[in-house]
């Protein structure tokens, strides 16, 4: 019994933690000065997600969130390479600009 | 006993997390800035998820979830050198023109 009490209040405070990391996160895609810090703000919100579901799945018991955790890791992924090839490019299509 | 050991997990899991995203707001480069995210935060929702496949208890779920793990700590290295060589290349103009303006 109160082994249980205290997993139900460890899934709370472990929901309030990771929801702060987001928060925190977000701040910095907000705040970033330039592309590649909201690239890795990016990241690191997915990942974020990511233990959102697993903390979700302790609470609520549906096993199908672990499905949505897989599926948000190969889409980060994806994300993630895509913004930093762009962030390259952008780059390099800018210094030849100011080369030109 | 098994409930306070998912706990356990869920707590450092959420920990990491945290410390994670506050080195993302608080370090002051965007490499410093990587480094807490890849690390920091793979590690946090890596224990998160172990948590989760103890509480849940069952074969295709455990298997699941270690190919998320395997899959998230295979893949955060590639979009760290990816973003990390896009930022070197940023940061090294930066600094070149730094140089030539001052």
């Amino acid at each position: 019994m109160t082994t249980s009490v205290f997993l139900d209040w460890s899934v709370s405070i472990s929901f309030v933690m990771v929801m702060l990391s987001l928060a925190v996160a977000f701040i910095r895609l907000a705040k970033g000065p330039s592309l590649a810090d909201r690239v890795v703000a990016l990241d690191m919100m997915t990942v974020s997600i990511i233990a959102v579901c697993g903390v979700a799945a302790v609470a609520t018991g549906v096993n199908a969130l672990l499905d949505v955790a897989l599926v948000l890791a190969l889409v980060g992924f994806l994300a993630t390479v895509a913004l930093a090839r762009y962030a390259e490019r952008a780059e390099a299509r800018r210094k030849e600009q100011s080369d030109a | 006993m098994l409930d306070i050991l998912i706990a356990f997990f869920l707590l450092s899991g959420g920990f990491f997390a945290l410390i994670a995203a506050i080195g993302v707001l608080r370090l002051p480069d965007v490499l410093m800035r990587m480094h807490a995210s890849t690390k920091a935060g793979i590690l946090g929702s890596s224990l998160i998820l172990v948590g989760g496949a103890i509480y849940l208890a069952e074969p295709a779920i455990t298997v699941r979830v270690i190919a998320i793990i395997l899959f998230l700590m295979l893949t955060s290295p590639i979009g760290a050198h990816m973003i990390g060589r896009a930022s070197v290349k940023d940061l090294e103009t930066k600094k070149g023109r730094g140089e030539a303006g001052g």
